[in-house]
């Protein structure tokens, strides 16, 4: 059953030939086998998961179960989840036990899906590599030495890896499509609002959205109807008709306009993604779409933009851990100064620290006009570009990164870390729908393609990527690093 | 040098809503420390804000009752700081769009009536409650408070004595307590005041150098607090010196200010648009429904009271002190023939028996009808107003018709003049030494004859009609 897809595994749960305790079961095999090398999971729920567990006995007839029923999944650890440790991959939250589940893993949960464990992640989602976990880096699957992307790099490399059929992440800016690129997976961030966002723990705001990462176009399309729609506890979340995604994957893209944003282009990326990108733009001609170039003239203010504005909204977000409610305290100080001080030094690691100074900054009295304000003025530019491109378009396909995996230690620098989302970072300020799909391999790694779609309009997107997926055939792709668990 | 004393007032009022402003928690005072919480009001990782409307539709009630101007399109903020009474470690507030602004409060004034700016309206959360211990070893942190919903209301630095700032804070109050919108009950902190004052040369514009007042629990202290920094400054601008701009405590107990922190330490908030709250967009038909649910306003009903039912200004400032009061009366006066009378019972012997009781207007049980009623036995001469006023005072407790009593007790005036000339010449001939300091010119014998009667009939004879009997029996 590793590697079947959720459409595969309802039909072995519908037509009895399974119980959701074997899924459990192997995916608990799984992972045992293997995640010893790819460090992918902080917490297995393993008894948790056959306690909800059903299926359980083998049904006959033709039971009417929903999709996500009996199926396993993985959840990033910033992922609240009642009664279940929730870390965010910070030494601060040690020990913090949620009393409360987040609405998209309600919902799957409500729905009969079935938590296997809480997976990695950039401490805080902050990174691009899960090197910035406070615990353990995860590997990728497809090469033990190099990282499986991030932040939500457990989530990719547990379903590159054939732990789960699939796993929520989040997406801030890049962070479920960046690792899904990496790892050779389908990851989906959805519009902004399109899913709940109560009960990830926020990163920033206005930015994170929740989405999943899956082995295809159609499982991501089956799990957002899960997770997608409005909630009463989240604010920014919106009353908007929720589509049947699934019906949309007709694999008809003839007429499709798609957009090639040049400024993309103009940027320093590997050579083989360009090709691997040029070669999927080719498939869709093939499928009559029409390909033309963009502009995306504001581009190239984006990635500063993102770096104030996310750490500026982190470094409000991130001030409750303080030691006085969460996680841990530091001991024996000897004033309430002193114990802020020594809590947050200890408890956060260098990459969430360099944001909240960053942050902390940025809104300080007499700069936040030049940094934080204006950064909200580029942002509102960028989404006018989208705007005006999509006047003319209908999706937009770009790589999803500009190199993919690298090897660990190889970006030392946290500048030429932040340069690997240049093509993530608009969509989340914009807040548009985006997906990653595999489009090949560059050196025995996979290569990521990016669509970007417009609000709400994940319907055209998922088709478009659908499209892609069928005739590309690079679903099928397993990663080797793993041989035998395959 | 003459100096000009400027005050500008920063009120929090707590809103009178069921639960909290961003989660379900109940709003109580007095619950169990840490008992009225939930992971959102606690800032839980992962949970997020919803505005409960009621809040808002309070706030902009208010605002519109000190007629601010109100935002059509407004937003919340969050305002950055680390202490253990604000468990996300910022407070959710409104910053550069408040949701009112250029509202004004008319006060009666020191000489004239003065109108008072306010500056501006914003909502906002409430903080925790923090108790140190007398030992220095821990501090309690009690998070029930955490969430209430609050207005903050700005004055101008339009005041210029501490009295026209407890003028101010005493009409607001009503206002906001006619409105539904607050109890304001100071000792149970749903009404909190900080206090700005400068001094400044009598004639000059520009302000001068000022200093915040915290920590006062009552308007009296207030006040208190007002006039000894006023005379602080003075002293201190006399003697060549500069006022320091400070956060200063009133302490109750020396009826003096302590300097908490001087300017430098001021915080920066960090102030930036909250992301997990959408922006506020109203439409006028919203502010124009919440409009309609402002009563008639302290101000209003005094000037209508003063002109319907010709009060003196004293008469209609007292009964406006509470929406209940002013109601009550209102219902009285449009039944009685004589509207002061009402006032009159209501100012003198209702209040007094309330205080005597600890009640409130709402809490006794004699209806205004039924108030209404015993003045018209009085004017009837049914009863004497000797009489009327135990019986009031049965009536309080019991909530039986004045009629109803005066018949249980017997209590029904003795007019019949037959009846009283017997009694009266039992009384003359008792009191053979009254009846003869009378004749030698002591006057005040009379009373001590009318009284004698008085309790022969157990205080139930008419008092003008003894007198005239009496003096004309003597006479004869």
């Amino acid at each position: 059953m590793r590697g079947f897809g959720i459409r595969a595994l309802h039909v072995e749960l519908s037509e009895g030939r399974l119980t959701s305790d074997d899924l459990i079961r192997d995916s608990l095999a799984a992972i045992e086998e293997a995640d010893g090398q790819v460090r992918a999971f902080l917490r297995v729920t393993g008894e948790r998961a056959f306690a909800q567990a059903s299926p359980k006995e083998k049904v006959t007839g033709a039971p009417a179960l929903s999709w996500l029923t009996g199926i396993p999944f993985a959840a990033k650890d910033n992922l609240c989840v009642e009664g279940v440790p929730t870390t965010c991959a910070s030494r601060i939250l040690e020990g913090y036990v949620p009393p409360h589940t987040a609405t998209a893993v309600r919902r799957i949960e409500s729905a009969g899906g079935v938590l296997i464990g809480k997976v990695n992640l950039d401490e805080f989602a902050m990174g691009s590599s899960t090197e910035n976990s406070g615990f353990y880096p995860t590997r990728n699957p497809w090469d033990l030495t190099r990282v499986p992307g991030g932040s939500s790099g457990g989530s990719a490399a547990a379903v590159a890896a054939g732990f789960v059929p699939y796993a929520l992440g989040s997406d801030t800016g890049g962070s479920i499509r960046q690792p899904a690129a990496f790892c050779g997976v389908v990851g989906l961030k959805p519009t902004y609002g399109l899913v709940s966002r109560f009960g990830l723990v926020a990163f920033a705001s206005s930015l994170d959205q929740i989405g999943p990462l899956t082995r295809s176009v159609e499982d991501a399309a089956i799990v957002l109807q899960g997770i997608a729609g409005w909630d009463e506890r989240d604010s920014t979340s919106v009353q908007v008709d929720i589509p049947d995604y699934l019906a949309s994957l007709t694999g008809d893209v003839g007429g499709l306009r798609v957009g090639v944003p040049t400024e993309y282009f103009e940027t320093d990326m590997d050579r083989g993604v360009r090709d691997r990108v040029m070669e999927a733009l080719d498939a869709l001609r093939q499928l009559g779409a029409e390909v033309r170039p963009i502009r995306l003239p504001h581009t190239r203010y984006a990635l500063s933009a993102y770096y104030l504005i996310a750490p500026a909204e982190a470094s409000s977000n991130l001030a409750r851990y303080d030691g006085v409610r969460f996680g841990v305290r530091a001991k024996d100080a000897a004033n309430l100064l002193t114990m802020y001080e020594r809590t947050r030094s200890a408890g956060f690691g260098p990459e969430v620290k360099r944001r909240i100074l960053i942050g902390t900054y940025a809104l300080s009295s007499g700069y936040y006009d030049a940094y934080y304000k204006r950064a909200q003025q580029v942002r509102t530019l960028i989404r006018q570009d989208f705007e005006a491109a999509f006047a003319e378009v209908d999706v937009i396909v770009s790589p999803t990164t500009p190199t993919p995996a690298f090897r660990f230690g190889e970006k030392a620098d946290p500048l030429t870390m932040y340069l690997n989302d240049i093509y993530t970072i608009p969509v989340n300020l914009a807040g548009l729908p985006a997906i990653s799909v595999p489009c090949g391999l560059q050196d025995g790694l996979p290569v990521g393609l990016q669509l970007i779609g417009r609000p709400f309009d994940e319907t055209t997107l998922l088709r478009a990527a659908d499209a892609y997926e069928r005739v590309s055939g690079f679903a099928s792709l397993r990663p080797t690093a793993l041989g035998e668990v395959q | 040098m003459e100096f000009e004393t400027v005050i500008g007032l920063e009120v929090h009022v707590e809103l009178r809503t069921r639960t909290k402003i961003f989660c379900g928690c109940a709003v109580e005072f007095g619950a169990a420390p840490n008992s009225r919480v939930c992971p959102v009001c606690l800032g839980s990782p992962g949970v997020l804000p919803v505005l409960n409307e009621e809040a808002l539709k309070l706030g902009i009630r208010a605002a519109l009752a000190l007629s601010c101007e109100v935002r059509l399109s407004s937003k919340f903020d969050r305002k950055n700081y680390f202490y253990p009474d604000s468990p996300k470690a910022y407070q959710i507030s409104q910053y550069d769009e408040p949701i009112g602004e250029h509202g004004c409060v008319m006060i009666a004034g020191t000489s004239a009536p003065r109108s008072i700016g306010i500056t501006r309206i914003h909502l906002e959360e409430d903080a925790g409650k923090l108790t140190h211990s007398p030992f220095g070893d821990a501090s309690l942190v009690d998070l029930n408070r955490v969430g209430i919903p609050l207005i903050e209301i700005v004055s101008e630095p339009d005041l210029r004595t501490p009295d026209e700032a407890r003028q101010y804070l005493e009409e607001l109050k009503s206002i906001l307590q006619y409105c539904g919108v607050s109890d304001c009950r100071m000792e149970e902190g749903s009404l909190r005041c900080d206090a700005n004052i400068s001094l400044r040369p009598v004639g000059q514009t520009t302000l001068g150098t000022k200093t915040e007042l915290k920590n006062m629990n009552s308007f009296r202290n207030v006040v208190r607090g007002l006039e000894y920094e006023q005379e602080r400054q003075r002293a201190v601008l006399l003697a060549g010196g500069a006022v320091v701009q400070q956060t200063l405590r009133f302490d109750e107990a020396t009826g003096t200010t302590i300097v908490m922190r001087s300017k430098e330490d001021a915080h920066d908030y960090r102030y930036f648009p909250d992301p997990d709250l959408p922006r506020i967009e109203l439409t006028q038909a919203y502010l124009d429904a919440r409009r309609a649910e402002i009563p008639e306003l302290p101000a209003q009903m005094r000037a209508r009271f003063e002109q319907v039912y010709g009060l003196p200004a004293y008469d209609s400032l007292v009964l406006t002190s509470t929406q209940g009061l002013a109601r009550y009366f209102d219902v009285a006066a449009s039944q009685a023939r004589d509207p002061k009378a009402v006032s009159n019972w209501l100012m003198g012997d209702v209040l007094g028996y309330l205080k005597e009781m600890s009640q409130e207007i709402d809490t006794q049980l004699m209806r205004p009808e039924q108030l209404a009623q015993l003045l018209r036995l009085i004017d009837d001469g049914t009863i004497s107003t000797k009489i009327a006023k135990t019986v009031l005072r049965d009536m309080m407790t019991s909530g039986q018709d004045a009629s109803a009593i005066i018949e249980q007790q017997g209590l029904v005036q003795i007019s019949d003049e037959a009846a009283l000339r017997e009694i009266a010449e039992r009384v003359i001939a008792a009191n053979p030494k009254s009846v003869e300091d009378w004749r030698a010119g002591k006057e005040k014998a009379l009373g001590s004859l009318v009284g004698q009667m008085m309790k022969e009939t157990k205080g139930k004879a008419n008092p003008q009609l003894v007198n005239r009997l009496i003096a004309d029996m003597l006479r004869e």
